[in-house]
């Protein structure tokens, strides 16, 4: 393989990593706060990727500039994690924090089964395709091939600045630190009068509103069909877990990682590159169980 | 003087910026009755945790019987004859107090024959005895999960005896059963040691039992066993009673 | 426990019987028995507190070698397809279960999930190996010998399955009650209390996974000679989630509730498949909600008036 497929080959896996990052870093923050993973995350993926798709078609049919559909996937994701993010904490999730992992795996996925077929209902089975955004960036020419703009670009540079801004929010923010202090210690956070019920519903509208910001942004780059939100649950699982789960910096180098490795495996043996990312994952989980970011926690008997 | 049958070795082990274990060593004969004793919190069973392989040293070592078993799980560990009962006790609680004890009784004698039924288990006999050790034959066809914390403690020592271990370690055995019972049942309790010629290891906080069970004493602080002695030795000691007991000299 | 024989008995009647006055029903009670046999897997694992999102891999594995084998013209004979696809399934539990075993909770069920994914990935992928989204036809093999016409291959089909189920249901039954069997509840009331029993849990659980594995491809051997035709969608996590509502449906508690649930599974997909086409999944999900929120112990713990899951054998 020359240096400049090599190279090309990079560029492709950072723009899948970004996007795969969107996704794994919501699943990972909800697990690290509400302790729960969420199976039905790849679901607010693909309604996200609906809504906006959808939005910038009706807009681009009343002859809006081009350009509002940016706005429109913020609007997009923000919306469907708000409510329907809100929805499933507030009727559902909130009954089962404490019970066994188990039964909120089933829950999760319950709530899973339903909304991949809710958007079914709502947006029908057909693809749908809404690459206008992504065209109207135009191309970039790297090497004799060429580049979108919005995924060599835009897409990383999203994923660069949810990265930074999380970062912030987390460690600057008192909001944010007093999501870290229930992250770390549930129990002395709650005593030191931190309302628990209010972050957790916030950190899963968070979280879930990453997912669609994800399926937005991804939504002019692929047609979508019926059952992209399952791919990218268990891709983001791979991500979160190789991470460790509940590491943010951590899914972000995973992410990287992941989107590197498939990318370069689509040059040499395409059939296989849904393989790679759970390879990926298979191979770190079995030198470090907990994931790579992890530090061992002492159990206590 | 009987054999050496365990040696913990300047145990080390810092977590969290804490010195859990700071050069802890003791050596076990076969025929003692060890006590530990030392102030609340100070982390005694982390000692036992170390020497059963729940937890690992950062250096030091245990040896059981000749063995370096320092590195090994706490599985292996059982296996090689350490038992164990613990502070909060670990039971199968959805499972009835014959099924617990019947477990460990299959788990000594290896028998998972898919075709034998766990409630008629060839064993069943040595099952109630060993209820009728703790006193509390009257539990066996109870759930676990209804029984007080007092019963479950000494149902946990009960499953640890069903494995016949060379040494065992209680974890503050009668901590859950009242004044007036504590006696009778370590009564009971050692002379089933006794018959079985098992070595225990048990950390306590009541000073009358320690006097009148121990042959040993050993005061953990400071994360190590800071002295040793006879019962009489130690808790006559001024530094003990300070410390440990809480009464000022 | 007579309760219980009383209403695996009924349950087995029904099955006996009902063909017989109306032979429509063969292949959905065939295919209800197949989900059925899955399903039992996952009781099993439930046992354990463990749950698979991914058990479609190892229904859909041995359909498919039933396929490859019906189609080369090697060993086209039900009672050979059938032991050698189930036992082929039984490999690959044995090899996943390696590795899956060391996890708990959710990295067991996520990895589950994921492994099949990959494998339904795969075969949608490989288009010249395994004909893709369309799948593989599998040609009517001969049953003991003899060339059957479909009706009479589907009413033996039943019946051998049946026979099959019964003997799986009472075998699971005898494993749960055993030593092995309570171990099995042990990793999911104290695992800490096992390994100090000096019990490996992991091994404990291996041979659950094993046992789950086989019985998840036996079903998928048969449910691939009965509708003739196999497609990736066995091994989608849809049809892996199907087992889980089956086996939650069912109720955790005892053997007969994995094919009760089996049952009622397909009454629902057939009133679904007239009101609400679209929709049926999601008529599941909420299902399912409705059964953890207001019936932890399923539809078997209804009939026998228990509260609790976990106390019917």
């Amino acid at each position: 393989m020359p240096p400049e497929m090599i190279f090309l080959a990079a560029l492709d896996g950072i723009a899948y990593g970004s996007l795969i990052f969107l996704v794994a870093v919501g699943l990972s923050l909800i697990f690290g706060v509400l302790g729960v993973l969420n199976v039905a995350h790849g679901s607010f993926y693909a309604i996200g990727a609906y809504v906006a798709a959808s939005a910038v078609l009706a807009a681009g049919g009343m002859g809006l500039p081009t350009w509002l559909a940016f706005p429109l996937f913020l609007a997009a994701a923000i919306l469907v994690g708000v409510v329907i993010g809100g929805l499933v904490e507030a009727l559902l999730l909130r009954r089962i924090y404490g019970k066994e992992e188990v039964l909120q795996l089933l829950v999760t996925f319950a709530v899973f089964m339903i909304l991949e077929d809710a958007q079914k209902v709502v947006f029908g089975v057909r693809p749908l395709f809404a690459n206008a955004p992504m065209n109207w960036l135009g191309t970039v020419e790297v090497f004799g091939i060429f580049y979108t703009r919005y995924q060599l670009i835009l897409i990383p540079l999203v994923a660069l600045a949810v990265l930074v801004g999380l970062r912030l929010f987390l460690r600057r923010t008192s909001f944010g630190r007093a999501i870290v202090a229930v992250t770390q210690d549930r129990e002395a956070a709650m005593a030191m009068g931190i309302d628990a019920t209010r972050i957790y519903l916030f950190t899963f509208m968070i979280g879930a509103s990453l997912a669609a910001l994800g399926g937005a942004l991804s939504s002019a780059t692929t047609s979508l069909t019926p059952g992209i939100g399952s791919g990218m649950i268990v891709l983001s699982f791979a991500v979160a877990a190789t991470a460790g789960l509940g590491r943010i910096e951590g899914a972000a180098v995973a992410a990287l990682m992941i989107g590197l490795g498939r990318s370069i495996a689509v040059y040499f043996a395409p059939e296989f590159d849904v393989l790679i990312p759970y390879l990926i994952m298979v191979a770190v989980l079995l030198i470090k169980p907990e994931g790579l970011f992890t530090t061992v926690q002492t159990r206590k008997v | 003087m009987s054999e050496v049958i365990l040696e913990a070795r300047d145990l080390q082990l810092r977590f969290g910026g804490v010195q859990a274990a700071a050069g802890a060593s003791l050596t076990v004969r076969a025929d003692e009755r060890i006590a530990i004793i030392g102030p609340n919190g100070a982390g005694k069973t982390t000692f036992i945790n170390l020497c059963t392989g729940y937890i690992k040293p950062e250096s030091g070592s245990v040896v059981f019987a000749g063995r370096d078993i320092t590195a090994l799980s706490p599985r292996a560990i059982t296996r090689l004859g350490i038992g164990r009962s613990f502070q909060i006790p670990q039971l199968f609680i959805e499972n009835t107090v014959m099924e617990n004890l019947l477990l460990a009784l299959s788990a000594r004698e290896g028998s998972w024959s898919p075709f034998l039924r766990l409630d008629r288990h060839p064993k069943i006999d040595e099952m109630w005895a060993l209820l009728d050790i703790v006193g509390l034959k009257q539990t066996g066809h109870r759930i676990v999960r209804e029984l007080p914390e007092g019963m479950r403690k000494l149902i946990d020592i009960a499953v640890a005896l069903a494995l016949e271990p060379k040494l065992i370690f209680m974890d503050e055995p009668t901590s859950g059963v009242s004044s007036h019972e504590k006696f009778q049942v370590m009564d009971t309790l050692t002379r089933a040691l006794d018959a079985r010629a098992t070595t225990a290891i048990f950390v306590e906080h009541d000073m009358d039992v320690v006097a009148r069970y121990a042959s040993r004493v050993a005061v953990w602080s400071g994360g190590r066993i800071a002295l040793e002695g006879t019962p009489d030795e130690i808790l006559n000691h001024p530094e003990v009673l300070e410390t440990v007991i809480g009464v000022g000299v | 426990m007579t309760r219980q024989i009383i209403v695996g008995a009924l349950l087995l009647i029904a099955l006996i019987v009902f063909p017989l006055l109306s032979p429509w029903s063969t292949v959905i009670l065939t295919v209800a028995l197949c989900e059925g046999l899955a399903a039992l897997g996952i009781l099993i694992l439930l046992r354990a507190g463990q749950v698979s999102f991914g058990h479609g891999l190892f229904f859909a594995f041995s359909a498919y070698v039933v396929a490859f084998m019906a189609a080369a013209k090697f060993g086209r004979e039900v009672l050979l397809l059938v032991p050698i696809a189930t036992a082929a399934s039984g490999l690959v539990a044995a090899l996943v279960g390696l590795f899956i075993v060391r996890y708990r909770a959710i990295f067991f069920g996520m990895l589950n999930l994921a492994i099949s994914m990959v494998f339904f990935s795969l075969l949608e992928k490989l288009f010249s190996i395994t004909g893709g989204a369309d799948g593989k036809r599998v040609p009517r093999p001969t049953l003991a010998g003899m060339t059957l016409e479909r009706e009479s291959f589907e009413f033996w089909m039943f019946y051998i399955t049946l026979a099959l189920a019964v003997i799986a249901a009472l075998a699971v039954a005898r494993y749960l009650v055993s030593p092995g069997g309570k171990a099995l509840e042990a990793i999911k009331s104290n695992e800490t209390r096992l390994e100090y029993l000096g019990v490996s849990s992991r091994k404990v659980l291996y041979g659950a996974y094993l046992t789950s594995g086989l019985l998840a491809g036996l079903g998928g051997a048969i449910i691939a000679l009965v509708s003739g035709h196999v497609t990736p969608e066995l091994a989608y996590w849809v049809r892996s989630g199907e087992f889980v509502f089956i086996a939650i449906l069912g109720g955790a508690g005892g053997v007969a509730g994995p094919f009760l649930g089996a049952l009622m599974f397909q009454i629902i997909r057939g009133y679904a498949a007239v009101y609400a086409p679209e929709t049926w999944h999601a008529v599941l999900g909420v299902m399912l909600l409705v059964i953890i929120f207001f019936a932890p112990a399923g539809l078997y713990g209804l009939i026998l008036g228990r509260k609790r899951a976990g106390d019917a054998t």
